[in-house]
C-alpha cells in the first residue's frame, strides 16, 4: 500500500535524512521524500497498519531533524 | 514569508545591530571602574549573549544531534567552528566578532535559501496548478458550488465563462471557446459546442456550458496530470542520487580532515623541535569546518530538476521524473511511429489530377457514386466535397468488390475505382506518380482524371526532424506498418535517415530492440508514438514519448514523457529543455565542488580565513540556487513557433 503525507522540512539535506530514517523504520518497504512538493510517499509492507508505522516514522524523523513535521 | 522566516529575520537584524554597537566600544572601556578580570568577563558576556541570539537554535540542534547519534551534520559543524572561535577569542581576549559574524552569515545564508527555495517552489507549483477548486452543480434549480470529488459520473455541471472545467464530460448545452494552454501550452483557443467532449483543466472563455460528466474527478484528465507532475520529482535522477550519497560521505570526511588538521601538524612540529602553534592550526581546522557544509549541492540539484520539470509542463510537456529528464538529455536516436505521429492519421483528398472538369464537380460525382459505402475512403470524399449529398441524384449503384463502384449520377454513367476497374471497363487511364489511394474516375465511359487520397504529413513534421538534428540527435528512424513506397516517400520528404516499413506491432518492438542493441551505451534511444497501440514499444525504448495525449489515459500511463498536444516540434523542445536543465545541474556541481575544494586547500594552507570560508559557503549556495531557477525558463530554439506567450491566468 502506498500513501502520501504532507511534510514540513526546511532544508534539502534534512529531507534526505528524513528519507533515510523513514526507509529504516520497520513496516516501511520504501519511502521517498519530495522536498520540492513537501511530500513523503511511503510504501508499507504487506499487512502493516499505516497509522502505527507512521508514528514510528515520525519519531525516527524527529530524531534526525527535530524541526520537521509530518501531517498524519 | 513564513512565521519561521520572519522570526529569523528579526534575529538576524537584532544581532547585526548588537554587533555594530559592541564593536564601537573599545575593549579598554569595559575595564573602567572594574578589575581587568571582571571587565574581561563582562565583555565576554555581552558578546556571548549576541552569539546566543543568533546561534541558539544551531547549538540546540547540534546537541540533539549528538544525543541522537546523528553527529555529523551542518549544525554540528557550525557549532564546533563558532564555539571553537569563541574559545580562541576568550583565550586571547581578542576578536569575538569572527565567531558571531560567521554564525550570522551562516544564518543569513540559510534564511535566503529557505526564502528563495520556498518562493520558487510556490511559483513552480502555481504554474502547474490546474486543480479546479469547485464544481457548479444544479440542485433544485439553483447553482451550488461543491467539491469536484463529490460529483458522480453522469451529473450535470455548469461551467461559467472564466472558470476551469473541473471534470471530464460531454457538453449538453452551450457553445464556447476553450483555453487549453494550461494543459497543452498551446495558446490557440478551441471551439466547443453541444455534443463535443470536453476535458477537465481547460478554461471556459466565452459562453456558459452545461456538461454531463463522464468520469469521477479522480479519473479525470486534470487529476491524472496533477498526480503525474506532483510525483515527478520522486523518481530521482542519477545526479540526485550521486549528490545524496556524496553528502553522506562528504561531511564526515571533512570533519575527520579538520581533526587531523588541528592535531597532526602541531604534533609534527613538536617532534621537529619547533613551537607547536596550536592556535594557528585549530583556527585553520575550524575554517575547514565552515566550508564543509554541502548545502549548495544538496539544495540546487533537486531544485534544478524541479524547475526543469515545471518549465516543461508549462509548455505542455509532462516529464514523469527527473531520471527521464536526464535520459532525454542523452538522447541520440529518435524513433518515430509514422501514423498519428508524423502524419495526421486521417485520410484526406490531397489532389485531383488530369481532370478537365472543375475539381469540385468531379469530387461531387465521386462522392455521390460512393455515397452508399461506409468505407473511410468514401467518408474522406464526402468531407472533401463539403456539401450535403443529394442522394436522389444517384441511381443504379453497383459495387464491384475489390475494384470500385459504378453508378448513374444525374443520369450520367459514372465509374469510380482503382486501376483494375478501368482495365475491366477498357478505359485508358493515367497512373499517378504520387503515393496513396488513387480513385480513377470515368464519366460516360471517358477517363475524367483521378483523385489522390492519402494521409497528410503534419505541418510541423519536417521542421521537427530538422529541430531534432540541430538539438544534437544523430539518428532519426521511422517505423510503419504501411507499404514501402509511401513510407519511403514520407521519410524522404521529412529527411528521416532510416525507414522500416510493413511492420506489424510486434515487428516494431523487435526493430526497436535491434536498434537498442546497436547503439553505444551513453546514447539513449527515444520512441515517439501516439500511445494508442504502441504501449509495448513505448515501454521497451530507453524513453517513451507519447503525443496527442490530451484525454488519452493509455498514453499517459505507458509513456515516460507525455506531450499534451500532437505537435512533433515539442519533441525537440523537450530535448532542449532537458539539455539546458542538465547543463545547469553540471554547472552547479562543478561550481560548488570547485569553489569548496579551492577554499579547503586555501584554508588548510592558512590563506583563507573564516570570513572567506563563510562567504564561499553562502555565496556558492546563493549562486547555485539562482542558477537552478534558470531551468524554469524555456530555451529558445531555432524552430520555435512565433511568440505564443500568453498571460498565465485569465482575468475573470
Amino acid at each position: 500500500m502506498k500513501k502520501t503525507y504532507k511534510i514540513e522540512v526546511d532544508c534539502a539535506n534534512c529531507a534526505n535524512l528524513m528519507e533515510d530514517a523513514a526507509r529504516k523504520t520497520t513496516g516501511v518497504r520504501t519511502a521517498t521524500v519530495n522536498f520540492m512538493t513537501q511530500k513523503m510517499i511511503v510504501e508499507f509492507e504487506e499487512g502493516q497498519d499505516p497509522a502505527a508505522v507512521m508514528g514510528n516514522v515520525l519519531k525516527a524523523c524527529k530524531k534526525v531533524e527535530p524541526d520537521c513535521e509530518i501531517d498524519l | 514569508m513564513t512565521k519561521k522566516q520572519k522570526k529569523m529575520l528579526i534575529r538576524i537584524l537584532a544581532t547585526a545591530v548588537l554587533l555594530v554597537v559592541l564593536q564601537l566600544i573599545p575593549a579598554a572601556v569595559f575595564e573602567t571602574g572594574l578589575s581587568p578580570m571582571m571587565g574581561r568577563v563582562l565583555r565576554f558576556l555581552l558578546y556571548f549573549i549576541t552569539y546566543l541570539v543568533i546561534g541558539y537554535d544551531i547549538l540546540k540542534k547540534a546537541f540533539l544531534g549528538i544525543r541522537n547519534g546523528q553527529v555529523f551534520d551542518e549544525n554540528f559543524l557550525m557549532a564546533v567552528a563558532t564555539v571553537g572561535a569563541m574559545a580562541l577569542a576568550v583565550y586571547e581576549n581578542g576578536d569575538y566578532l569572527e565567531a558571531i559574524a560567521v554564525m550570522l552569515f551562516y544564518q543569513i545564508g540559510e534564511w535566503f535559501q529557505s526564502y528563495a527555495v520556498g518562493k520558487s517552489r510556490r511559483n513552480i507549483s502555481e504554474l502547474m496548478d490546474i486543480r479546479p477548486d469547485y464544481a457548479n452543480v444544479e440542485r433544485n434549480g439553483r447553482l451550488e458550488q461543491v467539491d469536484p470529488e463529490e460529483v458522480e459520473p453522469g451529473s450535470i455541471i455548469v461551467v461559467q465563462p472564466g472558470e476551469k472545467v473541473p471534470i471530464d464530460g460531454v457538453i449538453v448545452e452551450g457553445t464556447s471557446t476553450l483555453n487549453t494552454s494550461a494543459l497543452t501550452g498551446e495558446s490557440l483557443p478551441r471551439e466547443a459546442e453541444a455534443g463535443s467532449e470536453i476535458i477537465s483543466g481547460c478554461i471556459n472563455m466565452t459562453g456558459v456550458l452545461r456538461i454531463r460528466t463522464t468520469r469521477e474527478f479522480g479519473a479525470s484528465t486534470v487529476s491524472k496530470i496533477l498526480d503525474l507532475v506532483e510525483n515527478a520529482s520522486s523518481r530521482k535522477s542519477r545526479s540526485e542520487d550521486f549528490i545524496s550519497k556524496f553528502a553522506r560521505v562528504y561531511t564526515p570526511a571533512v570533519c575527520y580532515s579538520a581533526l587531523a588538521l588541528a592535531v597532526l601538524p602541531p604534533l609534527v612540529r613538536l617532534l621537529l623541535g619547533q613551537p607547536a602553534g596550536w592556535g594557528v592550526w585549530v583556527y585553520r581546522a575550524l575554517t575547514f569546518l565552515v566550508i564543509s557544509c554541502p548545502c549548495a549541492l544538496v539544495i540546487s540539484i533537486p531544485l534544478s530538476f524541479f524547475a526543469g520539470i515545471g518549465g516543461a509542463s508549462k509548455a505542455g510537456i509532462l516529464v514523469k521524473g527527473s531520471n527521464y529528464l536526464e535520459i532525454l538529455s542523452q538522447t541520440k536516436c529518435v524513433v518515430f511511429d509514422k501514423t498519428g505521429t508524423l502524419t495526421e492519421g486521417v485520410f484526406e483528398v490531397n489532389g485531383i489530377h488530369h481532370s478537365e472538369l472543375e475539381p469540385q464537380t468531379l469530387l461531387g460525382y465521386a462522392a455521390l457514386a460512393e455515397s452508399a459505402s461506409s468505407h473511410p475512403i468514401s467518408k474522406s470524399l464526402q468531407r472533401a466535397y463539403g456539401k450535403e449529398l443529394d442522394r436522389t441524384r444517384v441511381s443504379d449503384i453497383q459495387e464491384i468488390s475489390g475494384n470500385g463502384v459504378t453508378a448513374r449520377v444525374d443520369g450520367i454513367p459514372v465509374a469510380a475505382g482503382n486501376a483494375r476497374l478501368m482495365e475491366r471497363l477498357g478505359i485508358p487511364y493515367h497512373d499517378c506518380h504520387q503515393t496513396g489511394t488513387i480513385i480513377h474516375m470515368a464519366l460516360n465511359g471517358i477517363y475524367a482524371g483521378h483523385i489522390l487520397i492519402s494521409d497528410r504529413v503534419k505541418p510541423h513534421s519536417k521542421e521537427a526532424v530538422a529541430a531534432l538534428r540541430s538539438a544534437g540527435v544523430e539518428k532519426t528512424v521511422m517505423l510503419t506498418g504501411d507499404a514501402r513506397k509511401p513510407a519511403e516517400q514520407v521519410a524522404a520528404g521529412l529527411s528521416i535517415s532510416e525507414v522500416y516499413s510493413e511492420l506489424l506491432p510486434a515487428g516494431k518492438v523487435s526493430k526497436v530492440e535491434e536498434l537498442l542493441e546497436n547503439r553505444s551505451k551513453r546514447s539513449k534511444l527515444a520512441f515517439v508514438g501516439d500511445g494508442i497501440n504502441d504501449a509495448p514499444v513505448l515501454s521497451r525504448a530507453d524513453i517513451g514519448i507519447a503525443m496527442g495525449a490530451m484525454g488519452s489515459d493509455a498514453a499517459i500511463e505507458a509513456a515516460d514523457v507525455v506531450l499534451m498536444d500532437d505537435d512533433p516540434l515539442k519533441i525537440a523542445k523537450a530535448i532542449q529543455i532537458s539539455r539546458k536543465c542538465l547543463g545547469i545541474v553540471y554547472q552547479n556541481i562543478a561550481l560548488a565542488l570547485g569553489v569548496k575544494g579551492l577554499c579547503l586547500v586555501l584554508g588548510a594552507l592558512g590563506i583563507a580565513n573564516m570570513w572567506l570560508a563563510i562567504f564561499a559557503d553562502v555565496g556558492v549556495m546563493i549562486l547555485a540556487v539562482l542558477n537552478a531557477i534558470r531551468c524554469l525558463f524555456l530555451p529558445k530554439g531555432p524552430y520555435d513557433a512565433k511568440d505564443t506567450q500568453q498571460p498565465l491566468k485569465e482575468t475573470v
